[in-house]
């Protein structure tokens, strides 16, 4: 069954169009990764998907259900974000209690202190950071916190804003083999935001080179592992990872 | 090669808390030639204190101590704060990770550009207009009299970052210390920025002190390479070693980052109990 589908997504903020005429299929349960360089849209997809770019034309539509343009809290319930800067995304003075039960409150969902308990054992927070304010916690643990935040509402979707690059390579490695072991355990959909493309090689199946606004290849992941990607510009990118990793 | 540019022996930075003095650096000690150093480590290994410290640029309550702190015969500890001003820019000089936050955003890029030069000598203006322009073109900025009247607001990242390297090597310092200067920038802009500052070290024969996290990237543009944890420097080996590293760190550290081709299921974590006391 198809978990994501846009077509024909043309996103403007005011007079500047930042995207033109995006579709994709993304099936429940697939990893999918938007990769490109700043500036390509990448970011906006995600964007407007979670209803934070709300100028846009075309369709969004999740598990057969279309998205309004509005706030849309049925949408809101299958699909959450996870953003890049954990220092940036969490309410500095709310503890990590209230940001967890923020979104039980606003859906009028009860048994608060049980959700919040599994789904930080969950994402592995011990139960003593509960109290705490984010200055108190690390970039990983907060990163955690985002992640946990994200799941409070048992979506089926994830939109992940390059999740990791704000990290350290060992703090990387713990949230990337957290984010595969959550999509295992609980049949996650994942569109990933990212320009690290071995992240990509590591979490998704497939993914679509972006430039530009446009979509200018969609590959499998083991395309890429074999550096068998078709398009000039995916090969450009392809390039420049391999000899950063020589 | 007769003295190194650069001796540190026994480096140590201290912050008084509350809970008592907390070494940030413990008893770093290396030399530098006109050569490309590599500093690698997490967050809090205190490997931008490394860098600061030899520009003394750590503020109170911070405390910087070592045996031996030389730049070129000079005694760095032993300057004064006047003293010091005549040495950063005009002989060390150090470009910083976020250009967002590091030009002055009320000044245009040549106005700041000219500034650093005409802090350290006096020119005719004619002279100055002339080196920053040169200096832009240098850092590969095609249209540089349009870019010198600009603010750094009206410049993307990867140009903000090329002009602070052109603000920072225009005086023609003999050390370089760079301290994640492409961490904020996209991987393709990034390489670029990095063979900027590799031809520009290398032509003008400087020395360099290249700070990352990025144990790839380090690997690919240094000679030699110092890898730091909780202060202390657990590795030292040529780049090109850097794959038959032995200590469990830094072999740790390697196995953490995923591969293009990557096929393992689960990537190794760092066991940091190992050697957290050690």
């Amino acid at each position: 069954m198809t978990a994501l589908s846009l077509k024909n997504l043309d996103i403007s903020y005011g007079d500047s169009h930042i995207t033109h005429g995006v579709s994709l299929d993304i099936a429940e349960g697939e990893s999918f990764a938007l990769v490109g360089e700043s500036g390509s849209g990448k970011s906006t997809i995600l964007k407007a998907i979670a209803g934070l770019a709300p100028e846009w034309t075309g369709q969004i539509t999740a598990f057969g259900k279309s998205r309004s343009h509005g706030i849309d809290r049925h949408f809101a319930r299958l699909c959450q974000m996870v953003f890049q800067d954990p220092y940036g995304s969490l309410h500095p003075r709310k503890t990590i209690d209230a940001t967890l039960s923020e979104p039980l409150a606003i859906h009028g969902i009860g048994n608060q202190n049980e959700r919040v308990e599994a789904v930080m054992a969950s994402v592995g927070l011990d139960r003593k950071f509960r109290f705490r304010f984010p200055h108190q916690l690390s970039g990983g643990q907060r990163q955690r916190v985002a992640i946990a935040r994200a799941l409070m509402l048992e979506p089926k979707i994830l939109l992940l804003d390059e999740p990791t690059s704000a990290l350290d390579v060992s703090v990387q490695a713990e949230i990337l083999n957290l984010l595969k072991r959550l999509r295992r355990e609980q049949n996650l959909t994942f569109l990933m935001v990212t320009h690290n493309l071995p992240v990509v090689s590591f979490l998704c199946d497939r993914l679509a080179v972006m430039r530009h606004g446009r979509i200018v290849e969609i590959a499998d992941v083991a395309d890429l592992r074999q550096g068998a990607l078709k398009e000039p510009y995916s090969r450009e990118l392809m390039e420049i990872s391999a000899t950063h990793a020589a | 090669m007769s003295t190194p540019l650069l001796e540190v022996d026994n480096l140590r930075v201290t912050f008084p808390t509350a809970r008592g003095d907390i070494d940030v650096v413990r008893g770093v000690s290396f030399t530098l030639g006109r050569e490309r150093l590599g500093i690698v480590g997490e967050s809090g290994s205190g490997k931008s204190m490394t860098g600061r410290s030899i520009l003394k640029l750590i503020r109170a309550p911070g405390i910087v101590s070592a045996d031996r702190l030389t730049f070129d015969g000079i005694d760095l500890l032993a300057q004064s704060e006047k003293q010091m001003r005549a040495i950063r820019g005009a002989r060390i000089s150090m470009v910083m990770q976020d250009p967002k936050f590091s030009l002055n955003p009320v000044m245009t890029i040549g106005e700041q550009i000219a500034e650093a030069l005409l802090t350290h000598q006096r020119l005719p203006r004619r002279e100055v207009g002339e080196r920053v322009k040169a200096m832009l073109e240098s850092v590969r900025i095609d249209d540089p009299e349009r870019v010198a009247k600009l603010y750094p607001h009206e410049v993307s990242g990867g140009m903000g970052q090329r002009v602070m390297i052109a603000m920072m090597l225009i005086p023609e310092p003999d050390l370089l210390i760079a301290d994640e200067p492409t961490s904020a920038l996209d991987v393709s802009v990034q390489a670029q920025v990095l063979d900027i500052i590799d031809e520009l070290v290398k032509r003008k024969g400087m020395g360099l002190i290249f700070i990352s996290h990025d144990l790839n990237l380090v690997s690919s543009y240094c000679d030699r390479i110092l890898v730091m944890n909780t202060g202390r420097v657990v590795e030292e080996c040529e780049a090109g070693e850097l794959r038959n590293a032995t200590h469990p760190y830094t072999r740790g550290l390697l196995a953490a980052i995923p591969r293009l081709d990557e096929n393992r299921d689960e990537l190794p974590v760092l066991d940091r109990s190992v050697w957290a006391n050690s």
